[in-house]
């Protein structure tokens, strides 16, 4: 299969693996009307497209060094493009994307217009010279640049910081969806996620993970759109959701003029018994907040994303597979455009959402209701029995308010099609996609991390004169390790403590964009000023992290203290990255400027053609 | 001046264009929420339908366009790659 002209033939395999993919969603829906029951639909779903996974994984299996780290340099543009697309929306994009809008309205959609203007960086900024370069890690790159171990062991100290933040998230997400899906425990779920992640990806590593999260793309794609589709033209919200929904967001702006916003006291939910992680609507969808700080809140987490999307290692990592640099740009602007895809979808999906459950001229709606109809309905009975949704009366009129109604975000995508009344057999698919999503996710950076460690510390530093065989004995075996650690931290559901993904793009863009930008765009850099500005920006950044979070501030620093410029823990990358850039240009100064064989290396980077800096085999 | 500076010239303008532009999208248009979403386009009040759309719509747009222009001062140049990819 990956013989002769394998990637000649790209198109038409994906072609019929989507066709197959089709007609099996369809045997599900007549399976569905034969009676087979939602659960084993759902089985069915997670389980088929796992085991396709599995067998791409099997079929990539590779012994060479170059396949193994950089896919063999052979992934054409538009297919980097899909893998870099699944690469990069989570489990948390897939299920959780939505319900953020939901709840948020404008002000979460920082988070979109952050999420994916930072591929603007990417390809402008490092994409294209990374390739150039010729590395095959981030690490790689930064220690070759600038010369010397402890420059390389420092970056591959942030990417693993980084990095893993954000792979027990998707790890515990992998795990959530295969526990519901499959009807297992939760810490079950969360090893057979594992197994399936390390199918994927140890046999191929970054051949087997660009074909299998290709495939992912694919699945995770139809699942997001086919139920966006299909409620919005059965709810009246017109044949193309995307510019069609202008009078339902301004019919929401009605219904949250009529029923109010209110904010309930944190006195008040804890006497009524709110679970935990479930919210109610009490923000405007679409009105933008009035005042500065409302601007600088909106435009700070957009900065702190968008620059943490540019120095995510396991991102970048994708440009390296491209056969040129010119393809590696034009790759960057097709994974935004795939990632557009669904990221548009979201906010019709919660418009579709929040409409279905508000407008009391809509049979789906619940507000205003009173509560013991909207309590005898059977999705409001199926997920209050699992803590997913919750009702209480403040006060005690017997109606359900819009303050009184509590959901966990990702009902959203999970049960709108049931409210809305399609066939279980898209819940199947839903699941199903949210499983592809999170696995293709927890791949890149089980990856990126087993990567960095295997050749940058194990190669590059301890045994550089290990045999190929060795050195991918050394990848695998990291990689299992890496990945088997990840799955026990989420087992533990410890990533409560670990906290939000949102910090893994602050500890990236705190201690890696300037070094990275820098050594492509500033011959003067040096090496000590590259170590100083990755050492002093991950340090800074991770001590005002502790400062500002009240987990760590009470326990540390004995109370809670007020962000500074209204910097909080999601955006504490606003300290580390500037800090970086300042300490890394004052100790570039200070010291003897890069060798003439550094400045000409770094004009060979500048240039896409030429021989690459690092070999082929290196 | 030798070629591979005029290049990097060119290089660095277009990178400063691009930037312009995508902070004009992401940062510059949402300073003035508030201010833009009395308008409206295609019935969405304007700030939201960028935030949710209309910008994202715009950084893809961008990319192909930065990427066809980089190409073109790559051949200007002299240093476009074989065409085998």
């Amino acid at each position: 299969m990956f013989k002769g002209d394998f990637i000649k033939n790209l198109p038409k395999i994906y072609g019929t693996y989507t066709g197959g993919f089709l007609v099996f969603i369809i045997l599900m829906a007549i399976a569905e009307q034969a009676g087979v029951s939602a659960k084993n639909i759902g089985v069915m779903f997670v389980a088929f497209t796992v085991l396709i996974y599995a067998l791409i994984g099997y079929l990539s299996r590779t012994i060479q060094v170059d396949a193994y780290y950089v896919a063999g340099r052979q992934v054409p543009t538009v297919f980097n493009g899909m893998a870099t697309a699944a690469d990069w929306m989570s489990g948390a994009s897939f299920v959780a994307l939505a319900g953020g809008v939901y709840f948020g309205g404008y002000t979460y959609m920082a988070f979109l217009v952050g999420w994916t203007g930072g591929y603007v960086l990417v390809a402008t900024l490092m994409a294209p010279y990374l390739r150039k370069f010729g590395c095959y890690t981030v690490p790689d790159f930064i220690g070759t640049r600038y010369g010397g171990n402890l420059v390389r062991a420092c970056s591959v100290f942030v990417l693993f910081i980084a990095s893993f933040t954000y792979v027990t998230a998707q790890i515990n997400a992998t795990g959530t969806i295969a526990s519901r899906a499959l009807g297992i425990p939760f810490e079950a779920g969360v090893w057979v996620g594992l197994i399936s992640i390390l199918i994927c990806s140890m046999l191929g590593g970054m051949r087997a993970v660009t074909w299998t999260q290709v495939a992912q793309y694919i699945v995770l794609i139809i699942a997001y759109l086919l139920p966006v589709f299909w409620i919005s033209n059965k709810v009246g919200g017109g044949v193309f959701p995307h510019l069609m929904l202008g009078d339902e967001v301004a019919r929401l702006g009605e219904l949250e003029q009529q029923f109010g916003l209110v904010k309930n006291s944190a006195a008040d939910m804890k006497a009524a018994g709110v679970p935990g992680g479930l919210k109610y609507i009490s923000g405007s969808h679409s009105g933008v907040p009035e005042g500065g700080m409302a601007v600088w809140k909106y435009l700070s987490l957009a900065i702190c994303m968008m620059v943490g999307t540019a120095s995510l290692p396991h991102i970048l990592m994708r440009y390296f597979t491209t056969p040129t640099v010119r393809a590696a740009r034009k790759s960057v602007a097709w994974s935004l455009f795939f990632i557009f895809l669904l990221y548009s979808s979201a906010p019709m999906l919660a418009t579709l959402s929040k409409l279905a459950l508000m407008d009391p001229n809509l049979p789906t709606g619940i507000i205003g209701k009173s509560i013991s109809e909207v309590q005898s309905i059977e999705w409001v009975q199926r997920w209050s029995e699992v803590k997913q949704v919750f009702i209480a009366d403040f006060n005690g009129d017997g109606i359900l308010q819009l303050n009184e109604w509590f959901m966990r975000g990702d009902v959203v995508v999970l049960a709108t099609p049931e409210v809305a009344g399609l066939p279980f057999v898209i819940s199947g698919l839903v699941f199903a996609g949210g499983m592809a999503a999170a696995m293709s996710t927890a791949d890149g950076l089980v990856l990126a991390i087993s990567n960095a460690l295997s050749h940058d510390i194990y190669y590059k530093i301890i045994d550089p004169k290990a045999d190929t065989a060795k050195r991918l004995l050394v990848a695998r075996v990291l990689l299992v390790i890496i990945g088997a650690a990840g799955a026990y931290i989420a087992s533990f559901r410890l990533t409560s403590i670990l906290g939000s993904v949102a910090w893994a793009f602050d500890f990236a863009m705190s201690g890696l964009f300037f070094p990275l930008v820098l050594g492509v765009w500033w011959k003067r850099a040096t090496r000590a000023g590259a170590i100083a500005g990755i050492v002093s920006g991950i340090v800074s950044g991770t001590l005002y992290l502790l400062w500002v979070f009240p987990k760590f501030s009470v326990p540390i620093f004995g109370g809670v203290n007020t962000p500074f410029l209204g910097i909080d823990h999601l955006r504490f990358g606003l300290i580390g990255a500037p800090i970086c850039l300042v300490v890394m240009v004052v100790v570039s100064l200070m010291t003897k400027e890069p060798s003439p064989a550094t400045q000409k290396m770094v004009d060979d980077t500048r240039i896409p053609t030429g021989k690459a800096i690092l070999g082929k085999q290196h | 001046m030798s070629n591979k500076d005029a290049y990097w010239n060119k290089t660095k303008n277009h990178m400063i264009v691009t930037l312009v532009l995508w902070a004009f999208f992401s940062l510059v248009i949402f300073m003035f929420g508030s201010e833009l979403n009395t308008m409206s386009f295609l019935g969405y009040p304007l700030a939201y339908y960028m935030t949710a759309q209309g910008s994202l719509l715009a950084f893809v747009i961008i990319l192909f366009w930065t990427a066809n222009k980089q190409e073109k001062i790559d051949e200007e140049h002299g240093f476009s790659e074989r065409e085998d990819d």
